[in-house]
């Protein structure tokens, strides 16, 4: 263990970037706190203090815009340029417990049968240093997914007590890092301490309204029918207007669309986040497979609790984070999904 | 699975060496690579590919061809969107993108070997089916007995018509949806011709075509005495990457691209019915 005072951090983050490593961590910018560049100018805007960042930090290893390649057409001859792949290391700084699983679960599609080059290669360069949440919201709800806000996993979990931060390396990745930056941390064995803050976190995630217990058990993959031709979901889907807010925010959503822009001399084709909310998602020639917004909202909330745990071992891609049920202008959310159906119909 | 080394999303270039018109709006492009290496990659009957022109777009097609086919790969486009479309208005020479292969293929070495099979393919649905037809014919040695039926709107909408002709002569049975002059064979929809026709159970069915005429093929084999065991059938939902992450062609927790496009059809019981 080792420790750093908090008005140190700016010092620690300033070694990082003259290294050559990126530095990315929460900045509040007027009434909103996300994940922003480390410069000298937003040092006195780091905020460790508000609980989430409006966007997940999704971002950086999964990026809204990726470029793939540039293509030209010269005389009936296409030639490709194809984009680079991450090559500059970099650290995501303050990132919550149930973010960290965000990015596990994206990991989990991204990494596997068969292997995203563009996500591996980034995801590779990155250093995740999680923090505990000292201060859980009332729209936390990341315990229903047996995620501990209290033992942040990640490369490097830290707890901040008093304005000074417990440093722990969990991963080769976080020693690597800790031993580069050891001369900027003193050596701590506040082991108490730290075991202290885990269980007021712990009464704290307890005494929270969504910490008693979602049904859970009510979405398996075995009732995958049965829930999908649920009555229910006409009632539940009735105010969302598509908006597509819920994907852009959550920290899981993961589809994407392939664009090219035509940029004159060269055509540039890149990925872009895309929202199953959308009428045109699934748009064909031929029809469409969700004509209705009803389709829609069910395939995300489907695809969240019955179908990706299908794929993947009983793995929910909802980690309880809470940006939904903040965000959505219909206060649709998936709180609300789940328990409307505690009850069997 | 790809023979790209950089992403699976970074495509081949390939060149088209022919394009046959089959229909008023139905062509078939061969393709080779570029470089000359001849065929983009091998693939197996009921596989698709992605192409692309750069600018316009992408999407994914079924490959028309037979892997027994060493020269080139083959796909029968129908102009009805806007890739489709520019498709349509290319000539021979001109280089369009490539990737693949995807999705599982029809079981041709293994639940289709030593099998009667009895094809049935609808409009353009013929476009796979003749992938899995070639092989069979290439391989005859490998296959019992096999009947085709295939279906249009019209005379004049009956792709593949040299091998109509030719190859499959002795085994199709052709039907159009309305009596037109000139025309001979069959009148009215395929479900119906298919229980007219009577084939015995003693076959595997392979089906594709309109979601519909699939739905109600599918009730008159079963009508006829068939189990869902032995029918097989390729379905298509919209795709962006082709190996399950883009998220798009789901079908319950079923990946059109990844675990279809082939599917058993006792399995469409298990899945939501969002195709």
């Amino acid at each position: 263990m080792y420790k750093i005072d908090k008005d140190n951090l700016p010092e620690l983050f300033k070694f990082l970037t003259k290294n050559g490593t990126d530095v990315f961590a929460p900045v509040r910018k007027g009434n909103q706190v996300n994940f922003e560049s480390f410069t000298d100018e937003v040092a006195s805007t780091l905020d460790l203090d508000t609980l989430k960042t409006v966007r997940s930090p999704k971002d950086f290893v999964l990026p809204q815009v990726e470029h793939l390649f540039d293509a030209t057409i010269e005389n009936k001859q296409i030639k490709l340029e194809t984009s680079p792949l991450a090559d500059k290391p970099y650290v995501i700084f303050g990132v919550r417990p149930c973010d960290v699983k965000g990015i596990e679960v994206l990991d989990n599609v991204y990494l596997k049968d068969p292997v995203d080059k563009f996500y591996q290669a980034r995801r590779a360069q990155g250093v995740i240093i999680s923090l505990a949440c000292t201060n859980p919201q009332q729209t936390c709800f990341c315990k229903s997914f047996n995620i501990d806000a209290a033992n942040p996993q990640g490369d490097i979990a830290i707890w901040l007590i008093n304005d000074s931060l417990n440093w722990k390396s969990l991963t080769d990745k976080g020693a690597n890092l800790t031993t580069q930056v050891k001369h900027l941390l003193q050596e701590s064995s506040d082991i108490d301490e730290v075991e202290a803050c885990q269980k007021d976190i712990q009464l704290k995630i307890d005494a929270l309204p969504y910490s008693r217990g979602l049904p859970l058990d009510k979405f398996t993959p075995d009732k995958l029918l049965e829930i999908f031709n649920d009555a229910r979901w006409d009632e539940l889907s009735k105010a969302c207007i598509a908006c597509g807010t819920c994907t852009f925010i959550c920290p899981t959503c993961q589809c994407y669309d392939v664009k090219d822009y035509d940029a004159g001399k060269k055509v540039k084709r890149y990925r872009c986040w895309d929202s199953c909310m959308y009428s045109d998602f699934t748009l064909m020639a031929h029809g469409n497979s969700r004509n209705t917004q009803k389709e829609r909202f069910r395939q995300r909330y489907m695809h969240k609790l019955v179908y990706h745990p299908d794929k993947h071992h009983g793995e929910f891609s909802c980690v309880g984070c809470g940006r939904c049920v903040n965000k959505c202008p219909s206060s649709l959310n998936i709180v609300k999904v789940i328990k409307s159906f505690e009850v069997d119909n | 699975m790809c023979c790209s080394t950089h992403d699976e999303l970074i495509p081949q270039i390939g060149v088209i060496t022919a394009i046959k018109t089959e229909t008023s709006d139905v062509k078939t492009f061969s393709v080779v690579l570029a470089d000359g290496k001849g065929k983009a990659f091998e693939h197996m009957p009921g596989q698709c590919a992605m192409l692309s022109v750069p600018g316009i777009g992408e999407a994914m097609f079924s490959i028309t061809s037979s892997p027994t086919n060493t020269e080139c790969m083959e796909f029968a486009i129908k102009a009805c969107g806007k890739l489709t479309d520019y498709l349509h208005t290319l000539e021979v020479g001109n280089q369009i993108t490539i990737r693949g292969p995807y999705g599982k293929p029809f079981p041709v070495d293994d639940v289709l070997k030593g099998q009667n099979i009895l094809f049935i393919a609808g409009g353009i649905g013929f476009a796979p089916v003749r992938s899995v037809i070639n092989y069979v014919l290439d391989k005859r040695e490998n296959y019992g007995d096999i009947d085709i039926v295939y279906g249009a709107r019209s005379a004049s909408d009956l792709v593949f018509q040299d091998e109509i002709n030719t190859r499959y002569k002795n085994d199709i049975h052709l039907t159009v949806d309305r009596q037109e002059e000139g025309w001979t064979g069959n009148v009215g929809f395929v479900p119906a011709y298919l229980k007219e026709l009577g084939f015995k159970t003693d076959k595997t069915a392979i089906v594709c075509g309109p979601l519909i005429m699939i739905k109600f093929v599918l009730a008159a084999l079963l009508e006829m005495g068939f189990k869902k065991e032995q029918v097989f059938t390729t379905l298509e939902l919209r795709m962006k990457c082709g190996f399950g992450k883009c998220g798009r062609c789901n079908i319950g927790s079923k990946y059109v691209c990844k675990d279809g496009p082939v599917f058993r059809c006792d399995e469409l019981d298990t899945i939501p019915d969002e195709y």
